[in-house]
Parts: C-alpha cells; structure tokens; sequence
C-alpha cells in the first residue's frame, strides 16, 4: 500500500538537507542565510558600505587567510611525498619534482603563496598602524595579528630547512646560530631547537614537526580568534578623508550578495595570478646539504636578509637579540600609546602626518644606504677602540651613534611642525621601517662574495 | 571565642593552596616536555676522539682539513699543534682556509681568522674555537668532545710533539 499523499524521496530529502533549494531572493531571507551557515557566520549579516572599499583596506586581511588556506592545502599533501630525514628528504624533492604528478607545480605554489604571505602580512599591519585601526577597542586584535606574523615567520623558517639543499642548510645554519648568542640559556635553547650541536638529522625532524603541527595549529587558533574580535569589535574601520571631521555614516547593506561577491571576485583572480606564477616560476633547489662546504655567499631567507646586514654591522648580541626585540616590543606597544580616536580611519593621521610620512621616508632612503657605505668603507669602530670589548665597540657605541640623532631628530619635528604623540610614532616608525626595507634590498641584491658591497649588475657568480 | 575568622581564613588557605600546588603541576609538565625535547647525543660520532694523522704528515707551518673531525690541524711554523674547530665562531659557517691569504676567511659574514684562528676582522667575537690535542707514539689524536673556547691566543694552546 502506498501512501496518497507523495513524500519527497530519499535522494530529495538528503540534496534538501545538504543544499537549499534556491538562493534566497529578499534581505530577511539573505541575512538568514548568513546565520546559519558556519563558513558565512564568520560574517555580520549586513555590512557597512564603506568599510568595504578596495583602497581602504585592500583586502589584505582576506587575502593572508586565503593563502593560508592554499598553504594548508598544499602542504598536506606535500606530506605524501617526503621524508623527514636526511639525505631522504632531499631525494624526494627531487622526486616531487620529476616524478609526481603536479608535484612540482603543488611545491611551488606551496613555495610562492608562503614567501607571499610575509609580504601580505606585513602589508596588513602596515594598513592597520597608517590607518591607526588598532587604536581602542582594537588594542587585543592587533596584538593577536602580530603574534601571527611572528608565527608565519616561524612557520617559512621550518619550512625552509625541509627540502634539505645547500641553501636550506646554511641559511638555517646563520639563522639558528643567532640563538646562542641569547644571554645566559643561548647555547642551552640552540641545543635544544637544532637537536645537537650543529644543524643535523634531529635538526630537520624537529623543524618538520613545527612547521606541520605546533605552527599551524597555533595559527588556526589564533586566526579564529581573529576573525572573531573583527566582529566582537564592530566590524573593520571605516575611512575619513583627511579634513573630515565628523563621523562617517554607517549606511549598511546586506552581506549576500555585496560583500561575498566581493570577496569570491578576489580570490579566485589572486588564485589565478598564483596559478600562472607557480606554473612558469620554479621554486629555488640548490645541490644537497654539506656541512663542509659554506656557499660563498651563504645567505639567509630573503625576509631575514634586513636582520642578516645589521649582523654584518653590529655585534651579534645588539643585531640580532637587542634591536630585534626591542622592535616587537615597540610594535606590541603601539596600540597602548597611539589611542586619538580622531584620526582613527584616515590614511596617515592628518595633511601634517602626510608630509611628515614622506620626510621618514626620504630620510631614511638617504641614510640608511649612507649608513651601509660608511660603515664598509670608513668606521672601524673594533679597529679604533682595540682594548675594548667588541660587545661595547662593536655593539654599544654604533647604536648609540644611531639612536642619538633619531632621538634629536623627534625633537625636531616636535618644535618643527608641533607634532602630537600620533604623528611622532608615525614619524618615527615609517623612519625605521624604511631603514629596515633598505637594509633588506642592500642584503638580497647588493651582497656577493665574502658579504661584500656590489652593484647588482656586476656581481660575480657565487662559487 | 571570637566572631572574627582567624587570619588566614580556611577559605584564603585552601585557595592558596590550589594556586600552589596547581603552579607546581604546571611547572613540572612544562619540565616533562622540555626534558622529553633535550637532544639525543649519538655515542662514537662526531664527539669522540679522532686520530689525524702521525706528526710527519703535516710539515711546520701547514694547515690540512680533517673532514670528519669538523677541524683543521694547523702545525705551526715552530713545530707546534693546534685543532681549530672549523665553526666560525659569529654565526656558525664552515670556514674554509685560504692558502694564498695564509688566512681563514668566513665566507657568510666575511670574518677573517689567521692561522692561530685568533679574529683579524669581525664580525666574528672571539677566536676560532678549539679542541684538545695529544700526541701518542708520534700520532696526532684530537678529542672532539673536548670543544675549548677562548678569548686570545696564548702559547699554552699550542701542543708540541
């Protein structure tokens, strides 16, 4: 006996269940949509129209999570086809490369969408300080955003040790090396990351635990948390022109279609630049590991070629611990001394904050490499000061020598152009940066054999 | 008997105890992972003592590679030995010797050693570091366990036969 009235049938009730009939065709049932679906929660159901605008916020967040989620995906299945041991992991490369379908084309898209990443997060930040987007109630959000960028470095320094080549096993070498000269535990804390004395088969097996366990984890956490304080404190900024003085209004639209639209447009045109890119662009190999032979010049990750060129002008202790630190510090402490809810919203504070942005950025793009030339060429501070020790020649006196003008140099915008607190951190912060940005060109394209100084179109070969 | 409750409560005592031996809890987890991650030192390796060679082998004012040992014997002009880590003491790269500078030249940050392996440039913070050496039956024997850093050269580093 069947039943007269028709229910759906098995294959109708599981596609209902799994997928609703049709996109729904007014806001209630839009802003609906939005509620219940885990993915499209992440979301408020409306947004406000303006703090959508491209060139605003660039979409620099969402990008970063993007290629987090191509890292994630790639890196699992990069993991079928490696081992974590040496010389095995070097072979598999190899391997992915010549004998495993799209091998290479998964490895370099794994490769480029990290090495992106750093500069999409550093992007990010830099967004959210000249926009001062970090201010209250968004102090605990940026501090979760840079423990990420930490992170994300962490997560391309393991990455980098695993395909077990030339240029892994050096840069890591320099790279962790710095570790002992940490005051008191240095030697004890390299031990314990290198697993032995020097960089070696527990090397490469602790570094691949990192990088596929601890460190994504940690950033999945810390991404959710994220995501989450986005919306816990008021969705993003909104934008103010520079003279404006009220607030902006916030007329909302709904989230479907605007915002989603906006969104997929994005990901799938930087999915596609990505593509092309990891199709033509290989990611680098050099000849496998030897301990005995340095590569001349052995340099660090591109990222941490800045750090690199103050090693090669500062005592390790001051280049690599003390001026290093000190700049995290500052960076987490930012949003507790920056808080003129003002200018919040507006690119570079103020028409003052512009003008000042720009003289950092010339003055640290002419001494910064001035810096580089002399101290090549002409300081010699180890050389004049033989008695002393290189911690205080070498170390104390060169930063000194730094730090007293930048500290003359605040004052002076100070009695200038009678700059407030916000625009002083501005000022002083795009100086340093900029600096840091130099140092790192000088140390990817300006560096050849034996660390010394060269145009980049006469550098001779490494050998 | 009085109505004020005695200082410490039972009340602040046992919270003073939970947060106590809680902490303690703590610490000793953090101590478990932390002694689990200490690395596990290969016995017989890199570590122990090594046999470069007998002394004629290397003639006065010389200095010869030893691959596996991680050092370089350098016999110096008066006759004497030393084994000087190959380890740049700045960031840790191999430094190779260059004969026609009669110097060991640190190819990552340009650091410059001489043949004492004391520091003619920096970056690099103190000299090249050594290892103990003894000289059995005209047989030179490096003991690569036994890493000895220093500040300067002194002639008591020098071992002669």
């Amino acid at each position: 006996m069947t039943e007269p009235t028709s229910r759906p049938s098995l294959f109708e009730r599981i596609r209902a269940r799994l997928a609703p009939n049709e996109m729904p065709s007014d806001d209630r049932g839009r802003m609906r949509m939005v509620v219940d679906s885990l993915i499209l929660h992440l979301h408020p159901t409306k947004v406000i129209v303006t703090s959508m605008n491209w060139t605003y916020s660039w979409g620099l967040g969402g990008l970063a999570a993007m290629l987090m989620a191509i890292l994630a995906l790639t890196g699992v299945v990069l993991q079928n086809n490696y081992t974590p041991a040496a010389p095995q992991a070097y072979l598999d490369i190899l391997e992915i490369n010549s004998n495993v379908w799209f091998g290479e084309l998964i490895r370099n898209l794994h490769h480029w969408s990290a090495n992106l990443l750093i500069v999409v997060a550093v992007l990010h930040l830099i967004r959210v300080f000249v926009t001062g987007a970090y201010r209250p109630p968004r102090e605990l959000n940026w501090l979760i955003g840079v423990a990420m960028l930490l992170l994300t470095l962490g997560a391309n320094f393991t990455g980098y040790l695993l395909p077990w080549d030339q240029l892994a096993f050096w840069a890591i070498t320099v790279g962790t090396s710095i570790l002992s000269y940490v005051p008191l535990v240095g030697g004890w804390l390299s031990q314990l990351i290198l697993g032995g004395p020097e960089v070696g088969a527990n090397t490469l097996l602790n570094f691949y635990a990192m990088h596929i366990s601890l460190i994504p984890l940690a950033i999945f956490g810390l991404m959710s948390y994220h995501f989450w304080r986005v919306r816990k404190d008021g969705g993003l900024t909104l934008p103010k022109s520079v003279d404006q003085v009220e607030e902006p209004k916030p007329e909302r639209v709904t989230t479907i279609p605007h915002l989603v639209r906006r969104e997929l447009i994005f990901a799938l045109g930087w999915f596609a630049v990505l593509l092309i890119f990891a199709m033509f662009v290989p990611a680098p190999l050099e000849g496998i590991a030897n301990p005995d032979v340095s590569p001349n010049p052995a340099k660090a990750p591109w990222y941490f070629m800045g750090l690199q060129e103050l090693l090669l002008h500062f005592h390790p202790l001051v280049g690599a611990i003390v001026l290093p630190g000190l700049a995290v510090l500052a960076i987490f402490l930012l949003p507790f001394f920056d808080i003129n809810l003002n200018s919040v919203g507006i690119y570079f504070r103020s028409r003052r904050g512009r003008s000042m942005t720009l003289l950092a950025m010339g003055l640290a793009l002419a001494a910064a490499p001035l810096w580089v030339v002399l101290d090549e060429f002409v300081l010699n501070w180890s050389a004049w000061l033989p008695t002393w020790d290189t911690l205080l020649s070498n170390g104390l006196i060169p930063l000194a020598v730094i730090f007293i003008p930048l500290i003359l140099l605040d004052e002076w915008t100070v009695k200038t152009f009678h700059a407030d607190t916000e625009e002083r951190v501005l000022f002083i912060a795009t100086f340093l940066f900029t600096a840091f940005v130099v140092l790192t060109i000088v140390g990817i394209f300006f560096r050849g054999p034996g660390m010394s100084l060269y145009w980049p179109w006469a550098m001779p070969a490494a050998h | 008997m009085t109505d004020t409750p005695l200082e410490p409560t039972r009340r602040d005592f046992l919270k003073i105890a939970w947060a106590f031996f809680g902490g303690l809890a703590l610490v000793e987890t953090a101590g478990v992972f932390i002694a689990y991650l200490q690395p596990r030192l290969a016995e017989g390796e890199f570590g122990s003592v090594i046999s470069a060679g007998l002394v004629d082998d290397f003639p006065p004012n010389s200095v010869t590679h030893i691959s596996n040992g991680r050092f370089y014997v350098v016999r110096l002009g008066d006759g004497g030995f030393m084994a000087v880590y190959h380890r740049c003491t700045h960031l840790g790269c191999t430094v190779p010797w260059d004969p026609a500078a009669q110097k060991f030249v640190c190819p990552c940050h340009n650091s410059q050693f001489d043949q004492q392996g004391t520091v003619e440039n920096p970056p690099a913070p103190r000299p090249l570091d050594l290892f103990g050496v003894s000289i059995e039956n005209g047989e030179v024997k490096v003991d690569t366990g036994d890493l000895r850093q220093r500040q300067s050269f002194e002639s008591a580093q020098v071992v002669y036969p």
